[in-house]
């Protein structure tokens, strides 16, 4: 059952072939027996899990299931959920046990999906390899000698080791792609604005977006489908009608199911800065697209290499902002020992934020300060602009844009940790479609040297549907996505 | 640019971050690998670019002036580090 789609396990659940008990018991034993070699989870409750999954057996009895009743999740420790320790990967949050449930909880929850456990992340979502998570690094299934990318790393590996059917991440400037690109899952991450962040420990707001992630397009189209709506409680939410957005898979196609498509490639994502061996795998990709109908054209985003700059800028000051609320006082960590309240704060922010969160802090209150706020953020904000105008442009000659989600395989764990900048650049393909607030997805493209490659697919606002389809096409096509990581048998 | 050891000093008290001198001496030199990656901006010509603060062009939506909220007091402040009678327990700030 390992190997199950999520529609498959549905099936099997509606046909009584096996329980959400037992089904939900069978990963919590996978968990105990593997989770050790790759740190992937920080928090299990089988009790809270099985509960959940009791409560599913009696829905799927009396028929009222729907397509993810009994199927157990695993969620990304950024979520908070009632009952359950919500760490963010941080000290600071290392005894917060929420006492209220995201949206995307909550829409779980009421789909009837079990929550597995919690799983391991970079400390507030800020890395690119969850080497900077108080719980451990998260080791890649594929070599444990490697990084699982993140910050959505626990997340990747859970289900990269089949530890859970599918999970959740959270994306501000790849964590949710760079993460599926290492570990050969297939990631989404929505139109900003689409899956409400309430509950959703924020970490750069104009940026953060949650999304699924799972064995294949399919799988994240079910998953998307309850996440997304419009919520009251988070501002940012978008107030539209609901779409089912696995709608365009099961169409009919024929031999030539993308006939018609235009697929834009960028000359910035095919310049130098990628590994030959990945180039490879994303020029075999092009040519299976082509064979599938589509056409590429030919386009540019010329301010594209102004990303990682304008997003080390933007993400740290609203994270400046957002981290002060963790001052020792209301929940999270508290020093031991201080002289007066500012020595409080000081020390408990000293104690309870690893480096690079506190460097990120620092970045962020340095450009948002007196005499450096125009240079640096309002120069960063503009340069936001021009990249989002780049990608308006580009969606006037194509429908969908392709390259590589990340410019190497997973990278040795302690190889990046101690340059904050060369970790930066890992992140060169993804930060771009974050500033401008587009969906993107990365599909596993194929291996090079046992490692897995990711293609990156990205579409125009709200063109999730779309995204998914052209993702699913190529997976009925190839089968990449379901080769797995050796050793969790 | 780049950044001094008094500056670094400077924005960690405004963040309410101890330092220490030493760590203070490695953070200088993360900090400064990092601006000069930033640096890259400045030599883009931006003027008359209107800046982009957010993805979506949103207004602030409006709502009924009513209670939505149940009183959870007790449970939000139960993951507080010390509490007493209903408030936030904090070190005397005035004499």
């Amino acid at each position: 059952m390992m190997e199950h789609s999520l529609k498959a396990l549905a099936q099997a659940l509606a046909a009584k072939e096996m329980s959400s008990v037992e089904l939900t018991q069978h990963y919590l034993d996978r968990i105990a027996h593997h989770n050790p070699q790759i740190n992937a989870y920080i928090t299990i409750d089988a009790e809270r899990s099985l509960a959940q999954a009791r409560a599913a057996d009696e829905r799927l009895a009396a028929g009222t299931g729907g397509p993810l009743t009994g199927i157990p999740l695993a969620q990304k420790d950024i979520f908070c959920a009632k009952g359950w320790l919500t760490t963010c990967g941080s000290k600071m949050l290392g005894n917060f046990v929420s006492p209220y449930d995201a949206t995307v909880i909550e829409r779980f929850n009421a789909a009837g999906a079990v929550n597995l456990g919690k799983t391991n992340m970079d400390e507030f979502a800020m890395g690119s390899s969850n080497e900077t998570s108080f719980f451990g690094a998260v080791k890649n299934p594929w070599d444990t000698d490697r990084v699982p990318g993140g910050s959505s790393g626990g997340s990747a590996a859970a289900v990269a080791a089949r530890l859970a059917p599918a999970a959740t991440g959270t994306d501000t400037g790849g964590s949710i792609r760079q993460p599926a690109a290492l570990c050969n899952l297939s990631g989404l991450k929505p139109t900003y604005g689409v899956v409400s962040r309430y509950g959703m420990i924020a970490f750069a707001s104009s940026l953060d977006q949650a999304g699924p992630m799972g064995r294949s397009a399919e799988d994240c189209a079910l998953l998307l489908n309850t996440m997304a709506g419009f919520d009251q409680r988070d501002s940012t939410s978008l107030d539209r009608p609901a779409e089912d957005y696995a709608r365009e898979l099961n169409a009919d196609a024929g031999a030539k199911p993308l006939a018609g498509l235009k697929i834009g490639l960028p000359q910035e994502f095919f310049g130098e800065g990628c590994a030959a061996d990945v180039m490879q795998r994303v020029e075999a990709a092009i040519g299976e697209y082509r064979k599938l109908g589509a056409e590429t054209v030919d386009i540019s985003l010329p301010n594209m290499k102004l990303s990682v700059p304008a997003y080390y800028v933007i993400a740290p000051a609203e994270a400046s902002s957002n981290l002060s609320r963790f001052d020792g006082v209301r929940y999270g960590y508290r020093a031991e020992e201080y002289s007066d309240l500012n020595d409080m704060y000081s020390k408990s922010r000293a104690q309870g934020f690893g480096a690079e969160v506190k460097r990120r802090i620092l970045i962020g209150a340095y450009v948002l300060s007196h005499g450096y706020y125009d240079a640096y953020y309002l120069q960063a904000q503009r340069i936001r602009r021009l990249i989002a105008n780049d990608f308006v442009a580009a969606f006037e000659r194509c429908d969908v844009i392709l390259g590589p989600t990340s410019p190497s395989t997973a990278f040795k764990i302690g190889e990046k940790a101690a340059d904050p900048v060369q970790m930066y650049l890992s992140d060169i393909y993804t930060i771009a479609v974050n500033l401008a607030g587009l969906p993107g997805m990365s599909i596993p493209c194929g291996l090079a040297s046992g490692l897995p490659t990711g293609l990156q697919l990205i579409g125009n606002y709200f063109a999730e549907a779309n995204l998914l389809n052209v993702a699913h096409r190529y997976q009925q096509a190839t089968d990449w996505h379901l080769q797995l990581a050796t050793g969790f048998d | 640019m780049s950044l001094t050891l008094e500056q670094v000093h400077r924005i960690a008290h405004l963040a309410r971050i101890e330092v220490s001198d030493a760590e203070a001496h490695s953070t200088l030199v993360h900090l400064n690998g990092i601006f000069s990656l930033i640096e890259e901006m400045q030599a883009v010509d931006t003027q008359g670019v209107e800046p982009m603060a957010h993805a979506q062009d949103l207004a602030q939506r409006l709502r009924e002036d009513r209670v939505t909220e149940d009183d959870r007091r007790d449970a939000f402040q139960a993951v507080a580090p010390e509490i007493e009678a209903g408030l936030y327990l904090v070190p005397k700030v005035i004499e």
